[in-house]
């Protein structure tokens, strides 16, 4: 391993290169070097990217964005995105054979997951897979790898001292690669402009050697790759499918925003390429279905000639490889015309219009992910529009009025996961952020150029000038062509923020972490799995050399840990008076990372062994927060506080309020908080920039509604573990580990606020999730991480009825871990409409039932949890109603309902059936692929179930013996254990790929689900067919009954 | 015509009723509360009958509001925290509104009763 190092600082350095050189050229500012130097560092997360997907997929995957030229350009010379993983890995094998052959196999098997376990169904390659909305199931799986090594080649690219420090970290399986990202792609980068450029237009090849100084030597033999450019470029033509699933890639993102360059006064386009695309070519996704051909002919042919430096247009729109490029590219602003005319091109989608009778067609459920429905906006429109996974809006078409919306019944808001992972992000680094003058928006693709001097604000339509700066255009190096900025050509775009948008230089990452170690916490041994888990991953907490990191640990008494470097050992420090805290010694209390990390690894190695004879069984939760508010607070981060039972000693000590002998029969739930000591100590945190993540682990009651405020409005998240233990719940064990792998290596954003802004006419009601409302419409996120979604209610202020469209912006403003102020911002735009019939038509019921959790959350912490259930249920009802009463013409019998809200009663029922309405779940429901009702099983298959946070396999009496070998590895069904949690790994296909395809959802999402496998006399049953949400319970009603009883209310 | 305790009360209420239209409207809550007590229990000693009972509904409103306030270990009636939503701001301000129309009509009235009281006794 040797080896890796090598090309790894390379590449360190010539990112350290690049940017001195483009400081140095900073006088001519838009040189090639720094934007190669972008791509290369791209680079690296596309083609490790690859190296893990299967084949399979690649015909989807389109470049992200090509709709910026320079990087359009040389991308689609290697076009990396797209090429066939063996093109890549042409170069990059025979150069470091090792890398390649390290790749995991397994992913191609995932290619076909398929829902139902029994395998005859599993073999079959179906596309379609799973539940969920928020993935695309056909694409290529990510292996498990995929983020952590991305992750390191995020450190790479960073030009810090860092990045030589990953390659401690981590595992044989990630330095090989760290390798092939290091060097192929430098690699690839020269390829690629060695090849594009002689396709596209002779003379340019010369254009791209001033940059390749600055860039990596090219060593790679041009030759090999341009034989395979045709290949690569072909594909780019298929229609682009979404990268609807780019939640999980961490890896690949975190490399796009904050590993990867600071490229000066240039953009980099970052394009990760379609790493997740999906098998499905339909056209769905706006955000990278503006994929090739709307790019790069966009200029006239004359302009090609006279700017033969700028690589974008050096493909002449003839190209046979962009068969549809050069007509759709009008290359227009959004002007008002443009819309006006490209409403006129909607047109309704023909099922859409079709009326439901729930009682009489059963199966309504499709066997694909549902996909989220489109506006219904003009292609060229919509093909700029934010991705819904990260924007999304209940309503695609937003109705007219206040009146009208009242008459839907339907909650109009929206969902957003604005730091969610993206797999391509464009990062602008630019001296003015043009904004508009009076309502402070950022320039977005949705504004309209009056002509080339002015535009006008889409949010509140004042005309403001265009700067003098942004009349050019580096990326085709075009004069006056502001429309062809990558602010105007895409919705979802990243600022570099200069000083003005920072009150104080931008913190360092701080991590504090804080441990109960009474004896009831040493009891459960959790202390073993998380210091082993925080050992593992030291190396991968996202931050730079300004890392700072602390511990505590408390019982009835609070412990410090002076980790200065120069001692020998870590020195423990007790302060016992716990009614006043005092911190001793503040400056060697957080401690930089990189200077004592023997320290710290050495304390955290001894640290789960110096509790264990305590006897103390207080726990002084309390005032250890205030003691780590102290210490943070001059600094800000975030604080992971890890908790095993109720606090009993000083400030915020709690008494438990259910008696365990009364839960069964007091029928009060305490939702509410019975202290607001946690809640005010929220808000102080909120105010210094700190963030608390509670990890509650816990047999006892612990009063989680008192302790939860401590993270809700600090903006942080809630982890809980019901009995916890290291003996009797393995399972708990391992989710633990797994996510806090996932915590401690994922993104992170500090000191950030996100303001939501919206066309004039409508406003902002009430926000849902953690964090502090600062004003009407800006939250205070003092962390903000990939996982962390949003919902926002909104009403309709003003009559929307001399406007067609309606904006919504986003705008997170945060610190990267690289200590770069940076903003995000994501700009949805939606049709609006006046009559009710297309409200209903627009109506997106994931979204809806998203929003309607989130309320229902909320109205169970205020009012009570039947209260919840009640609105839940009316919400149903009164949109039905208001349906049947008004958009429908003949009054049929039956419950009629539009096709675009088919879904709705049963995704309430399935939130109704949840038990509880937790509260950090902030996830669409996900409707199963198979209904959910005993009807469907049999006893002859199995089947798995994903309900969220666990997976539960349910394997039938008389399943097949060939699964129960070739999956469970039990000769039959008498032998499957009570209590299996884990699948055996097997060495036949059936079990590989069954893993696979578990492993895959996992990814899917932030947290670990166990899987369970159960058969008829496993205790978990009563929990699987809980989850059969169309089923009969004692309780409760089935999905029948139910709509039964929606329609007696609707008729009524 | 004399000088009385009753008249010193309207007086005195009057001043500050001008002060409680400015704290109606900025939403300064505890002087306000505090101010509004203070004079009812003036006009509870003055033997101002009828003056006391237009004010108990509000007296009431307020030690209701106040004992039901959100963050209880804290002298503030707004949750920072809730306060941001679209519908308890609305119904802050709309309270904050009311009130501001009851002072300015308990301001003339003060004064009425004031010279009221001048002129009788």
């Amino acid at each position: 391993m040797s080896q890796p190092g090598i090309p790894a600082s390379g590449g360190a350095s010539t990112g350290l290169q690049a940017q001195n050189g483009a400081a140095s050229a900073s006088g001519s500012p838009y040189t090639n070097g720094p934007v190669q130097n972008a791509l290369m560092s791209s680079q690296v997360s596309v083609s490790q990217g690859y190296n893990s997907q299967l084949p399979g997929s690649y015909p989807h995957l389109i470049p992200a964005k090509t709709l910026n030229p320079v990087s359009g350009q040389s991308n689609s010379g290697g076009s990396q995105t797209v090429s066939p993983l063996s093109n890549y890995q042409g170069p990059g094998q025979a150069l470091y054979g090792p890398p390649v052959a390290s790749h995991p196999v397994t992913p191609s098997l995932h290619s076909g997951p398929s829902p139902q376990m029994p395998l005859p169904t599993s073999q079959t390659p179906a596309a379609t897979p799973m539940p969920s909305g928020s993935f695309l199931p056909g694409a290529s799986v990510p292996s498990p790898s995929n983020w952590q090594y991305n992750y390191l080649s995020q450190t790479n690219h960073c030009p810090r001292v860092s990045s030589q420090s990953t390659m401690t970290g981590n595992t044989n399986l990630m330095s090989p690669q760290y390798v092939s990202s290091g060097d192929s792609s430098l690699q690839n980068n020269i390829i690629k402009s060695g090849s594009a450029l002689p396709l596209a237009n002779p003379p340019l090849p010369t254009t791209f050697q001033p940059g390749a100084p600055l860039g990596p030597p090219p060593t790679g033999g041009p030759p090999p790759v341009r034989a395979l450019t045709p290949q690569k470029l072909t594909p780019r033509t298929v229609p682009q499918p979404s990268f609807n699933s780019t939640s999980n890639q961490e890896g690949i993102t975190s490399n796009t925003n904050n590993g990867s360059m600071v490229v000066h006064n240039s953009y980099d386009e970052i394009e990760g390429g379609g790493f997740l695309a999906t098998s499905q070519p339909t056209n769905k996704n706006p955000t990278m279905s503006r994929s090739v051909g709307y790019s790069y002919p966009s200029l006239p042919p004359g302009y090609q000639n006279t700017t033969p430096s700028t690589t974008g247009t050096g493909i002449p729109p003839s190209s046979l490889n962009y068969p549809s490029g050069p007509q759709a590219f009008t290359q227009t602003p959004l002007g008002a015309n443009h819309l006006t005319a490209s409403m006129s091109g909607l047109s309704l989608h023909p099922e859409g219009l079709r009326v439901i009778n729930l009682l009489q067609e059963r199966n309504m459920l499709p066997s694909t992910p549902l996909q989220p429905p489109v506006p219904n906006l003009h292609e060229d429109i919509q093909k700029l529009n934010c991705n819904p996974e990260l924007f999304r809006c209940t309503l695609t078409s937003i109705p007219q009025t206040q009146a009208l919306l009242n008459k839907a019944k339907l909650p109009l808001g929206l969902l957003l996961h604005p730091f969610k992972d993206l797999v391509q992000l464009p990062v602008v680094t630019s001296s003015t952020i043009v904004r508009c003058r009076s309502c402070r928006t950022y320039i977005n693709p949705f504004v309209s150029f009056l002509d080339q001097r002015r535009w006008k604000c889409n949010l509140c339509y004042r005309v403001n000038d265009v700067p003098e700066e942004f009349m050019y255009n580096p990326l085709t190096r075009v004069y006056g062509e502001p429309h062809r900025r990558p602010e105007v050509q895409n919705a979802t775009i990243e600022f570099m923020a200069p000083s003005e948008y920072m009150l104080r230089p931008p913190q360092p990452p701080v991590y504090l972490f804080v441990f109960d170690v009474s004896h009831n916490a040493v009891e459960t041994g959790y202390l073993n799995s998380v210091c082993q888990s925080l050992l593992d991953n030291l190396d991968l907490l996202p931050g730079n050399t300004r890392t700072k990191i602390g511990f505590i640990t408390f019982d009835s008494t609070i412990h410090f840990y002076s980790l200065q470097e120069g001692l020998s050992q870590p020195q423990m420090l007790i302060v016992s008076d716990i009614e006043d805290v005092f911190i001793p010694m503040p400056e060697n209390l957080l401690v930089n990372l990189n200077e004592s990390k023997e320290l710290v690894q050495d304390l955290l190695k001894t640290l789960p062994q110096m509790f264990t004879k305590t006897l103390e069984t207080q726990s002084a939760l309390g005032p250890a927060l205030q003691a780590a508010f102290k210490l943070m607070s001059p600094t800000g981060g975030r604080m992971s506080v890890f908790q095993t039972q109720l606090p009993t000693l000083g400030v915020g000590a709690l008494k438990p309020r259910e008696e365990p002998n009364q839960r069964s029969s007091a029928k009060e739930i305490h939702l509410t908080p019975s202290t607001d000591f946690y809640k005010k100590l929220a808000l102080d945190c909120s105010g210094q920039q700190v963030a608390v993540d509670l990890f509650l682990l816990s047999g006892q009651y612990s009063d989680l509604a008192s302790l939860g405020c401590i993270s809700r409005y600090s903006a942080g998240s809630v982890y809980y573990y019901p009995s916890y233990h290291h003996q009797h719940n393995p399972v708990q064990v391992q989710k633990l580990q797994k996510e806090l792998q996932r915590y401690l290596t994922r993104k992170i954003g500090f000191e950030a606020v996100m303001r939501i802004r919206c066309t004039k006419g409508l406003s902002i009601h009430t926000f849902h999730g953690n964090f502090f409302v600062r004003s009407t419409d800006l939250l205070s996120l003092p962390n903000v991480n990939p996982d962390a979604g949003y919902a926002v209610q909104m009403s309709v202020e003003e009559s929307l009825t001399d406007t067609q469209l309606v904006s919504f912006q986003s705008a997170l403003l945060y610190t990267s871990s690289k200590g770069e102020r940076r903003i995000r911002v994501h700009t949805l735009c939606l049709p609006v409409v006046s009559t009710l019939n297309e409200v209903f038509l627009g109506a997106d019921v994931q979204a809806i039932s998203g929003l309607l959790a989130n309320m229902a959350v909320d109205r169970s912490v205020t009012a009570s949890l039947s209260d919840a259930r009640d609105a839940l249920v009316n919400a149903v009802i009164d949109s039905l109603s208001a349906y049947r009463s008004s958009a429908l013409s003949n009054q049929q019998p039956g419950l009629m309902v539009p096709f675009s809200l088919r879904l709705f009663p049963l995704f309430v029922l399935a939130l109704l059936k949840q038990g509880a309405i937790s509260i950090n779940d902030r996830t669409i429901p996900q409707p199963p692929i198979l209904q959910l009702s005993v009807e469907k099983l049999s006893r002859d298959g199995a089947f798995l179930m994903d309900a969220g946070s666990v997976l539960m396999l349910w394997v039938g009496r008389n399943c097949g013996q060939n699964f129960l070998s070739q999956v469970l590895g039990v000769e039959n069904y008498a032998l499957i254990p009570q209590t299996m949690t884990d699948l055996p790994e097997l060495d036949t296909p059936e079990s590989a790929r069954t893993i696979a395809f578990i492993s895959w959802l996992r990814e899917q999402r932030p947290f670990y689900p166990i899987l369970y496998v159960i058969r008829d006399e496993s205790p978990m049953k009563a929990n699987f067919l809980q989850n059969m949400v169309e089923d009969r319970t004692e309780s409760a009603l089935s999905y029948y009954e139910f709509l039964l009883h929606i329609q007696q209310q609707v008729n009524k | 015509m004399a000088f009385t305790f009753a008249a010193f009360c309207y007086m005195l209420a009057l001043l500050l009723t001008a002060a409680l239209i400015f704290f109606a409207i900025w939403h300064l809550v505890l002087p306000e509360y505090l101010i509004h007590a203070f004079f009812c229990v003036m006009f509870l000693c003055a033997a101002e009958w009828l003056t006391l009972g237009l004010n108990m509904p509000l007296l009431a409103y307020h030690i209701w509001r106040y004992m039901s306030r959100p963050v209880m270990s804290g002298p503030g009636l707004y949750d920072p925290t809730t306060i941001m939503n679209a519908d308890i701001l609305a119904y802050c301000q709309k309270e904050g509104w009311c009130k501001l129309a009851f002072y300015l009509l308990a301001f003339f009235y003060y004064l009425y009763g004031m010279i009221y009281v001048l002129v009788s006794s």
